[in-house]
This record gives C-alpha cells, structure tokens and sequence, in this order.
C-alpha cells in the first residue's frame, strides 16, 4: 500500500449504523446533526455507515445503532449478527421499534399486495409480517419517530459515552406542547390529535405548525386510548375507520395501539353489517 | 361603598387611549411589557412594544374541553376571560437551566449559573391568576417585606417576582368554567396588585396597590372618576359574581375528600383520565417540576435544567420499587385531593384559585367541580371509616 494511511484510533468507542427495511429517514437524522456532527465523529470512530462513508472497519462495535423493521428473510438472519457484533443496540425509528409504516401489510394478504405493486411479484423474497428489531434480538434501547428526533438521538450517544441513563422522556406529547405555550389544536380548534397518548420526544412540532399530532412517536407510557377515542369519535367526528387508520399509520404494529386498532376495525365491521 | 376599598385617593379614570401610554410609561421605565394577545385563535400572554398588540374585538366561548375565540362587535381590550397559558411561566419558566460547570484537574468549573429574569409588567392579569401568583409566593418561598413561607427561597423566582409589576383586571364577563367566587379569588382582585382596572365603556377604573404602582399612574393622563362611573364599576363586577359558569362548595372540602377517598367515582374518572397533564400544565398554582442533568459531548460541561412536570405521568413517582401512584385513579385522586384539601396542611392556602382552566383545556373535559359535587351529594357509606387504602391494600 502506498500512500497516506489514515490511522484508526482504536482507543474512541466505535460506532456502527445498520439499515434494514426503512427509508433511511433515521439514518439522515445522524447526518443532519450538522453543528454536532463533527463533536460526534471526534467522540466516536464511525465504523460502520454505509450511508455516510467508504470505509469499513471491523467488528466488534460498541454502540450499533440500527434502522428499519425485520421484512424479509434474509435480514431476519442478519439481525442475530448485528446483535453479536454490538455491545450496546440502539432501535431507531418508528421501523424498528413498531415495525413501522410497512407493518400495515401484517393486516393484510402480501401476496396480493405484492401482484399490485410489482410486475413480477416472483422475485420478491419477502416475510408475511413486518416486525420491529426487539421482536428478534435484546435491544437494549430504542428511539421512537418517524423520524427520530436529532436531539433524543444526541442525548443517547451522549449518555453513553459518559455512562449515565439518557433522557428519554415516557409522557405525552402534551406536556412539550404546553411548556412551548402552543395553543392546543385539539381544545381550541377541534383537530383529531394524538397528543394526549403520544409518546413526547419530537418537541410538539406538528401542533407548532398549528397541525394535529399524528402519534409517530407512538404510545406513551400507560395511554388510554379509549378515552381520546370517545372524544374524536364522538364530538369531533371521527368514525371508527378514522381512529383505526390514525392508530395504525407509523406505529401501529406496537402495543397498546394494535390492540386499540384492532378494536375500532372490529367496531367498523360491526357498523357495516 | 364608593372607594371604601383602597381609600379615595387612590382611584382614578384613565381613558381608553390612556392604556397606550400606559403602555409606553412602562417602556420607558424599563419594563418588559407582557399582556394578553391573540395566537392563533387562543388568548396567549406574550410580550408587547404597542397597545395594538393586546387581543381585543374578541371574546371567548369555553366550555370541558372547548375553546373557541369569536369576533366581538365590541372591539374592546380584556372583553375575554383567562387563555391556556397564565402569567407563571414567567416567574417559573417551563424550562430554566439551573447551572452549568466542568472538571478542570481536580475541581468543578462554573460555566453558567440560571440566567437573570427580566424586569416585567404583567398587564391584564386575572383575579384568579393574581391569587394564584400568591398562592405560587408560598411554594417559591417568596420573601417580601418580612413575610416568610415554609418554603425554601427560589432564586429565579424572588428575583422575578420582587422586580415585576402586577396589573390587574377585574372581570366583567365570567366564562363558562369559572369558578373563582366559590374559591374567593374573584371577580376583583382585592390585594397583591400594584394595579388594577376596571373596563368601562370609554375607559378603565384604575386603582393603586402598591407605591410603584402609584408611581405609574403619576406620569398617566387620568382624572377623578365620577361617583357612577364608579358605581358601574362595582355593578359589573358584582354582576359577574353572578354569572359564574360552575360552582364549588368549599365548606368542609378537605374533609369531604380525606373521607370520600374510595369512592366509586374516582374509579369512574379514571376511565376517562388520559393522564396526559394538560390540566397540570395550564394550571396557574401546580408547580411540579423535574431537574435533569446533562453534558455536552464537545465542551465536556455537564448542566443541570429544571423542567415543568407532573404528578399524572407514571415516571414521576417512579422509585426503586416502581411508580408510587401506577393507576390513572390514584393519580387524579392525588391531584384532586392536593389541590384542593392538602394543599391547606403543606401552604395553608387552597391550590385552587377557581380559573377553570382545567375544565377547559383537559382534552375530554375532566371537570374538577362536577368531581367535587358528586363525592359531595352521592358520598359512599362504606368509606372504610375515613381510613385510607393504599394502592397496595395497606390501610394507613
């Protein structure tokens, strides 16, 4: 070899970012962290990030962070080794802690949808679910969002590195809207949102735009559903159908909203007989 | 009756466009002004430069879980009751960075200490929420003029406080989810204030509570008010007293609910309880918060931030042995119960200064006064003889 050889600092803890089935959108939020990036690749040895660079170092990792839900039978194998290959695996996105956006196919005949999609559905190696990472190997964290937020994702790699629990909160998404001072869509415009059984972590952004959450951090800790339900559906008119597909977009798959959804889907049945 | 309340001398009239230079007075003496402004359909207290900036030519339609501002033909200031937020996250900010420091060999370095509060003007503040800034002067052990609370001193908060001005305003158009006559907190505000006014037609009655405030109105194109004028300023507030939208019989309260502690309906409010601190937040008097510590991974400097929290989420009470209150019914039932019965032991004032706001923006509509109305006429025999029942069983 000839050249300048760059040399590997084999003292900084390496860090590795897996993707499986996902739209690289978590992944991204690491990039995007352009103030702290360069804090983060001077505390860590990137090692393994294909999105990000060339070079590839050997396993063993300490901190692996992986995106995206386990949806074909070859990253259902793939999974064990990123387990083995990292000390610590941090799930991120609402792909790998729910299963995600895809996991609606879980509902639903994939052999049928797969002929809707694609001219020849035969080459298509794919599993009938889609599950988050948990589902198959210890996580040891995990990062809600669709997509994460950048400065949760911080604060965990942050946390690591010096050796205390990261900051994650567990409540609603109302106490950050409210500590923001954002007027609630909900009381003062009748919006259908999620908020009140939302997991906080995205800092309210949809309700500072004068949106409705739409729950992509999914559940909080403890939330019940039934109660926000009896609102939208009664007197802000929703119908069962509404409440289902709201539960089920990004996180859907994840307890105690699939059991919620399957509740209003059961409900929407019943309505149509 | 006229002037009996705070002596003659200390009442004026000041003219709808005197509110504009009471406004740039306040500027000028260097003053953050803060007052009630229109965000996005909701009445929000924010800082203003001009008195075009106070929502006005509005009014406001509450109801549980219901908010909804209106056109008013009236196009009047302060013809609205209270909004979502109330004046306590400027003297108890949502989030307030408490100290930064890093290790430097063997010792801590100091980076940042809380920074220094503004001086501010509070204009347009309620009865309700001027008792509640009171209330909230036991809890930060607010110390002034020799008055001392149980409570350790909050720095943030006695400097905040011990510099602002108060300027209330009476109500004249209670809201659907008031209840600040039951709490005797309102409609006017009686004391605590530097100033107070009361809207009439073409102007406000202004009266002086505090020598700053005297000190205000002396660079202030007022005059005497006339004895209607006056008059009709008690008439309507008496006559807000009663229009008050709910109700709560406060005799015996506390007792009430140290008895009523297993009664069937706190499992009834429970169902509908989302536990998602909306009421905890709005409130003017709670004052639960959470202290985190954090570093920054290029400077090394480790910081510690206080944020507003609640005692409805499951990880605050969290312990070793897992969350004291698991259930939402021991939550709600907490809460109740603090704000309105032990709160008197731990401040020796209620927690409760009837605005409302958790009626209004609890997202299902929770109502604390219906709560209290049913432990009150339907209360349970088998109460266990007033012994508690943990959530564990244990009677204590």
């Amino acid at each position: 070899m000839s050249g300048i050889t760059i040399p590997v600092q084999t003292d900084k803890p390496k860090l590795a970012v897996y993707k499986f089935s996902s739209c690289d959108g978590c992944q991204l939020t690491l990039l995007n962290l352009e103030d702290e990036l360069l804090d983060i690749a001077n505390a860590v040895e990137i090692a393994f990030f294909l999105e990000a660079r060339r070079r590839v170092l050997p396993p063993p990792y300490d901190i692996g962070l992986i995106e995206g839900s386990i949806s074909t039978p070859e990253e259902e194998e793939r999974v064990h080794q990123v387990r083995r290959e990292c000390k610590y695996l941090i799930a991120i996105g609402a792909c790998a802690t729910s299963g995600g956006i895809q996991s609606l196919r879980n509902w639903a005949d994939v052999k049928e949808y797969a002929s809707l999609v694609y001219p020849s559905p035969e080459y298509l190696k794919t599993l009938e679910t889609s599950t988050p990472v948990a589902a198959h190997v210890f996580v040891d964290f995990e990062l809600r969002g669709c997509p994460i937020s950048g400065d949760q994702l911080l604060e965990v790699i942050t946390a690591l590195l010096a050796g205390r629990k990261p900051n994650i909160p567990s409540y609603s998404v109302c106490i950050e809207c409210k500590r923001r001072g954002l007027p609630c869509v909900l009381v003062s415009k009748g919006e259908p949102c999620l908020g009140p059984i939302t997991q906080a972590g995205c800092g309210a952004l949809c309700p500072s735009c004068s949106r409705a959450c739409y729950g992509c951090f999914g559940p909080m800790d403890q939330p019940n559903i039934n109660a926000l339900g009896g609102k939208l559906t009664g007197e802000l008119g929703q119908t069962n159908r509404d409440m289902k597909r709201m539960l089920r977009t990004y996180n859907g798959y994840l307890e105690p909203f699939k059991q919620a959804s399957d509740e209003y889907e059961r409900l929407e049945k019943q309505e149509k007989k | 009756m006229i002037g009996a309340e705070q002596g003659i001398k200390d009442v004026w009239f000041l003219s709808l466009q005197g509110l504009g230079h009471m406004i740039s007075t306040l500027c000028a003496k260097g003053y953050t002004v803060v007052a009630p402004v229109v965000r996005d359909g909701v009445i929000t207290f924010s800082e203003i430069v001009s008195v075009d900036e106070i929502a006005s030519g509005v009014r406001d339609e509450m109801g549980p879980g219901k908010y909804r501002l209106i056109d008013d033909p009236l196009s009047r200031p302060f013809n609205y009751v209270v909004g979502q937020d109330s004046p306590k996250r400027f003297f108890f900010p949502p989030k307030l960075e408490l100290v930064a420091m890093h290790v430097e060999g063997k010792r801590f370095v100091l980076d940042r200490t809380a920074p220094k509060p503004p001086k501010l003007a509070i204009l347009g503040i309620r009865p309700c929420d001027l008792a509640a800034i009171h209330v909230q002067d036991r809890v930060f052990g607010y110390n002034d003029e020799g008055v001392s609370h149980r409570c350790e001193a909050d720095t943030y908060y006695n400097q905040a406080r011990k510099q602002s001005l108060l300027i209330a305003v009476n109500c004249t158009q209670p809201s659907a989810t008031c209840f600040c006559d039951s709490m005797g907190t309102g409609p006017r505000a009686k004391e605590g204030f530097d100033l107070s006014m009361t809207e009439l037609g073409g102007g406000f009655i202004l009266r002086a509570g505090s020598d700053d405030g005297r000190a205000i109105v002396n660079e202030l194109p007022v005059r005497d008010p006339s004895p209607s004028e006056i008059e009709l300023s008690q008439l309507k507030i008496d006559q807000a007293c009663e229009r008050m939208g709910r109700h709560i019989d406060t005799d015996g309260l506390k007792e009430l609910l140290d008895d009523q502690i297993d009664h069937p309906s706190w499992d009834e409010v429970a169902k509908r309880c989302m536990a998602c601190s909306n009421c905890t937040m709005v409130c003017p008097t709670c004052f639960c918060s959470t202290v985190t510590d954090s570093n920054d991974l290029a400077t090394n400097v480790a910081s510690r931030t206080r944020h507003w929290e609640s005692c409805f989420t499951h990880q605050f009470s969290y312990t070793t042995a897992g969350s004291v209150r698991s259930s939402l019914r021991a939550r709600y039932r907490h809460w109740m119960r603090h704000k309105l019965g032990t709160w008197w032991d731990q401040f020796g004032s209620s927690g409760c200064v009837g605005c409302g706001r958790c009626i209004t923006w609890c997202p299902v509509g929770i109502d604390i006064t219906e709560q209290a109305a049913i432990l009150r006429d339907h209360p349970d025999a088998s109460n266990n003889g007033g012994k508690r029942q943990t959530e564990r069983g244990l009677t204590v």
